[in-house]
């Protein structure tokens, strides 16, 4: 493959680079310990997915691949207010963040 | 110029996603995803997305990040303790990612026929429509229901987050009930 590397980026790159995105949010999910650090973490997974999208909406020059990320944008939006409430509740009754001293579903 | 750009910008979403993991305050690590998510942005762009670029801007560095920022600073959210269920996972958590990083990355370098990106590419197609043209198009025509479902579920989303965070929402109410039941067994 002969690539111009002045004006053309292979979208290989575009897609390690989503991945790594993906891999450090579920290192995040899995080392922090804060309720909402832990959300984000969930939140740059959803980044990296979409990253994903877009580049093989471009290898392809098919459009429906950037609506996906736009109805994911929809949804993670949805997602971070009721997630975020669920937060608020959750804080009001244990007076903690700390996702290891949240560990029963009972109030 | 176009590699330039990806470098910077993809070394930035590295950098600030690496710093979100690093920090031990919640607040510190809400502005390393802003960064992770504005220079997703600059990607989308590079990608031919315009439209997509606006609405990560917008939408994720925009309005979910003042949420999380808003939801930091009203439960005062300080630094996380070290626990010994931090240092399980990270003992059985980092094998398993690099893993999984290795077993994505290995398919992504095997894939054949994957093309290059160009700065003028993607910003309008074969028939002279930008990309915003395109993409309206489709979701206002083939897309249109799930396009009007996802208005119903915001506004569901908003009466669940209105809801449960509200003073009278369950779980006061739950206590309320609990006690109620707890005098009702105290009396018999």
């Amino acid at each position: 493959m002969n690539i111009n590397l002045a004006q053309e980026v292979p979208l290989t790159w575009y897609l390690l680079l989503s991945a790594v995105l993906f891999s450090l949010g579920v290192v995040g999910f899995l080392i922090k310990r804060n309720l909402i650090t832990v959300f984000m973490s969930i939140e740059l997974m959803l980044n990296g997915v979409n990253l994903s999208f877009v580049t093989f909406a471009q290898q392809w020059h098919a459009v429906k691949g950037q609506i996906f990320v736009f109805f994911v944008m929809m949804v993670a939006a949805a997602e971070a207010a009721v997630g975020l409430a669920i937060i608020i509740a959750v804080f009001r009754a244990r007076a903690t963040l700390a996702v290891d001293r949240i560990d029963r579903m009972k109030l | 110029m176009h590699l330039i750009l990806f470098f910077v910008f993809a070394g930035f979403c590295v950098a600030g996603a690496v710093n979100l993991l690093l920090q031990s305050h919640p607040i510190n690590s809400a502005l390393a995803l802003i960064v992770v998510m504005t220079s997703l942005a600059v990607l989308y762009l590079l990608l031919g997305a315009e439209f997509l670029a606006a609405a990560q801007i917008i939408v994720y560095a925009g309005a979910i990040m003042v949420l999380f920022t808003f939801v930091i600073m009203l439960l005062n959210a300080g630094c996380e303790a070290r626990t010994l269920g931090s240092r399980a996972a990270r003992a059985v958590g980092f094998p398993a990612v690099v893993a999984i990083l290795a077993i994505i990355a290995t398919v992504i370098l095997n894939a054949q026929g994957l093309g290059v990106a160009r700065l003028a590419d993607g910003l309008t197609n074969a028939k002279g429509q930008t990309n915003l043209e395109q993409l309206g198009k489709v979701l206002f025509t083939d897309l249109l229901l799930p396009f009007e479902v996802t208005s119903v579920l915001i506004l569901i989303a908003i009466l669940g987050a209105v809801a449960l965070a509200s003073h009278d929402g369950s779980v006061e109410q739950g206590t309320v009930d609990r006690e109620h039941r707890a005098e009702r067994t105290g009396d018999q």
